[in-house]
């Protein structure tokens, strides 16, 4: 009796979208190796009941060599035999490459059956493979699946009993290549064919000239894009619905509640002009609404709109390589581009994805630089809110500030903390063009995160200010922190409330901003200090979990004296 | 037959894996994404400044970095 499913497979072959469609599970799945760097789990319900299905993290080995692997071999060893099935899912396009974890599964006995991933792409790559011999072969059920569409799933699921140990020698490396050797040339047949155009592309896209031309046409047409979708939706439908819609609602609303009162205070904010407004209100229907939907969200869509279609086509493993050597003076290798591109969705999912580095020292850098340089969407979404009035210089500003830290910080934690970073090695995955449907539910199922994570804390945290605020408890904080708020970084005594409840969400604190009446300079200034400053209190916690509270408390005082050094400068400094 | 490392290799040359140098947790890393001695590869690139170099072995593509590439011994026909 199966009471446990394992899916164990190389990088990037499509683990997590069997997982989701087992198990009914959504998790996210990219177009590069390590996207799982945590374990899922979730139950497939059969006619004899449930059974637990687990998504490990790929490997190549059974032989861990890196943390990733390691994780994946505990979880195999440590379920008894006769009780599990392990679903090895192979990239039916690098059939070679996969073999070698499948001989090794074999090999030590597991109850094995194969799920030939990826069928659809073999036919337009040339590649036939005759599953019904590789099955005789191997001495173990093998079913082609092609998982993103979910042809193959089926039969997969009825032949998981099926799932056997099949009879296989311990082989010393070189001899099991020369078995897969031998396999391979049985079962695969190769018609060839001319290079299409996407294999043209995808050589383009790792040479020196063409590479870098192709990165800074993708970065510029991403970030326009992001953009441009972001105000498009914010100008044609989140403000329209707000002002023509809600804010009616809400007038009424305040009238009746006479416009004034505790009740008012928390739910409208103060009127300005005798009118609601969205941005400086500061009520909990009012204003935290308006900077989640109509500020935010736009923006979050946009912007993971393109992160996922670059993830999904495979662009990003080839942008490590290019930026390997730069990554390099900042004691980070290439991939650390995938953490840091994620960072600036949100810092949380980009720290955890740090784990895909093999160092701790490597992962320390890369954490840090993150929760630091790495702005998040809510809070530049607010910067391009806050500052987008005045010129552009002071958008532009607050990015090369913070890109200026990167650099500088990276260079400087390269040189002092002691050992070396290891070596970039990664398998680049061929560009892929999934199905609409899977890049809309991807899209889905983060924005549904955002939203459940960022509504609750926004709407505490604008009841949190509201409440001191009425009874005026804000007045201590203010004055300890005030000698350094106002001398050395120029800003007025009350942008401290705004710094404080940062720690929350950078979001609803440059919404505090909105209504103290800044000038461009004080606000590229605290907006700039918001972006460095303690990282909010879920990117605290993650960070605490990742690094431990060791580094977490170094992390911290860097934090600290970067804020109070660029705060300074800026102030005296730069601008006047 | 000429031996040579990765890092020596030209552009869309061919070559057959002879030797690994370093330890064995590299030979492993190696082997185990298929890069072991007697596989033929194909270089694809080089970046600039001691970047990394792309190699293809049997159908896949795998970037490394510029010091393990020097520690990989190929020999070429020509």
């Amino acid at each position: 009796m199966i009471k446990k499913i394992f899916l164990l497979g190389n990088p990037n072959v499509g683990k997590s979208v069997v997982f989701s469609r087992l198990t009914g599970v959504q998790v996210i799945s990219s177009n590069y190796p390590g996207t799982t760097v945590e374990i899922s789990k979730g139950y497939l319900k059969t006619e004899e009941g449930k059974i637990e299905v687990i998504d490990l993290p790929g490997a190549y080995s059974l032989e861990p060599t890196s943390r990733a692997e390691e994780v994946a071999v505990t979880f195999l060893k440590d379920g008894p035999m006769d009780e599990m099935a392990v679903i090895n899912i192979v990239d039916a396009t690098s059939l070679e490459r996969n073999l070698f974890l499948t001989l090794q599964l074999i090999e030590q006995g597991y109850p094995v059956i194969i799920c030939l991933n990826m069928c659809d792409d073999t036919t337009h790559r040339g590649i036939h493979i005759d599953t019904q011999n590789l099955e005789k072969i191997l001495g173990v059920p093998v079913i082609s699946t092609c998982a993103v569409t979910g042809a193959g799933i089926k039969l997969l699921i009825k032949r998981i009993e099926e799932a056997k140990p099949a009879q296989g020698n311990q082989l010393t490396h070189e001899a099991r290549w020369q078995e897969i050797g031998r396999i391979v040339e049985a079962v695969q047949q190769l018609t060839h064919r001319h290079h299409t155009l996407r294999e043209i592309l995808e050589d383009a896209s790792v040479r020196p000239l063409s590479g870098l031309m192709i990165a800074a046409a993708v970065i510029f047409t991403s970030f326009k894009i992001v953009r441009f979708v972001g105000e498009a939706l914010i100008n044609r439908i989140f403000d329209p619905v707000f002002l023509n819609l809600y804010q009616p609602l809400l007038e009424r609303l305040s009238q009746a509640l006479g416009h004034q009162g505790f009740t008012h205070h928390l739910l409208i904010g103060e009127l300005i002009n005798g009118k609601i407004d969205f941005k400086q209100s500061l009520g909990l229907l009012t204003t935290a609404p308006y900077i989640e939907f109509a500020m935010v969200l736009p923006y979050i869509i946009s912007f993971y709109l393109i992160l996922s279609l670059l993830e999904d086509i495979g662009y990003l493993p080839r942008l490590a390589i290019l930026l390997d050597n730069l990554l390099h003076r900042l004691g980070l290798h290439g991939f650390a581009i995938i953490p840091v591109l994620l960072g600036f969705g949100c810092n949380v999912p980009g720290i955890l994805a740090t784990r895909v580095l093999e160092s701790k020292r490597e992962r320390f850098i890369a954490c840090t630089l993150i929760s630091i340089g790495v702005p998040c969407v809510p809070l530049q979404a607010m910067v391009f809110g806050l500052l987008g009035k005045f010129s552009g210089f002071y958008v532009g500003g607050v990015y090369l500030v913070l890109f200026s830290i990167l650099i500088s910080l990276g260079l400087i934690l390269n040189r002092i903390l002691k050992g070396y970073s290891p070596e970039f090695l990664l398998e680049i995955p061929p560009y892929r063009f999934p199905p609409l449907t899977v890049l809309g539910k991807k899209l889905f199922f983060r924005i549904k995160g955002f939203l459940i994570e960022a509504v609750p804390i926004v709407l505490l945290g604008v009841l949190i200010i509201n409440i001191l605020m009425f009874f005026r408890l804000f007045d201590f904080i203010t004055a300890i922190f005030a000698p350094v708020i106002q001398d050395l970084f120029g800003l007025p005594k009350e942008a401290v409330v705004a710094l404080v409840i940062g720690f929350l969400r950078k979001d609803v604190a440059v919404g505090m901003l909105m209504p103290l009446g800044l000038s461009a300079k004080q606000l590229f200034i605290a907006a700039t200090l918001l972006a460095i400053s303690f990282p909010c209190i879920a990117t605290f916690a993650v960070l605490l979990k990742e690094l431990g509270l060791k580094d977490l408390i170094k992390s911290t005082l860097i934090m600290i004296v970067i804020s109070i050094i660029v705060g300074t400068i800026l102030n005296f400094g730069i601008l006047h | 037959m000429k031996r040579l490392t990765l890092i020596r290799m030209k552009q869309k040359q061919k070559a057959k894996v002879v030797e690994i140098l370093g330890g064995s947790a590299l030979q492993n890393k190696l082997m185990s994404l298929g890069i072991h001695p007697g596989r033929e590869i194909v270089k694809l690139s080089h970046m600039a400044l001691r970047g990394p170099i792309t190699i293809k072995v049997a159908r896949t593509v795998i970037a490394l970095g510029h010091g393990m590439a020097g520690k990989i011994i190929v020999e070429t026909n020509d």
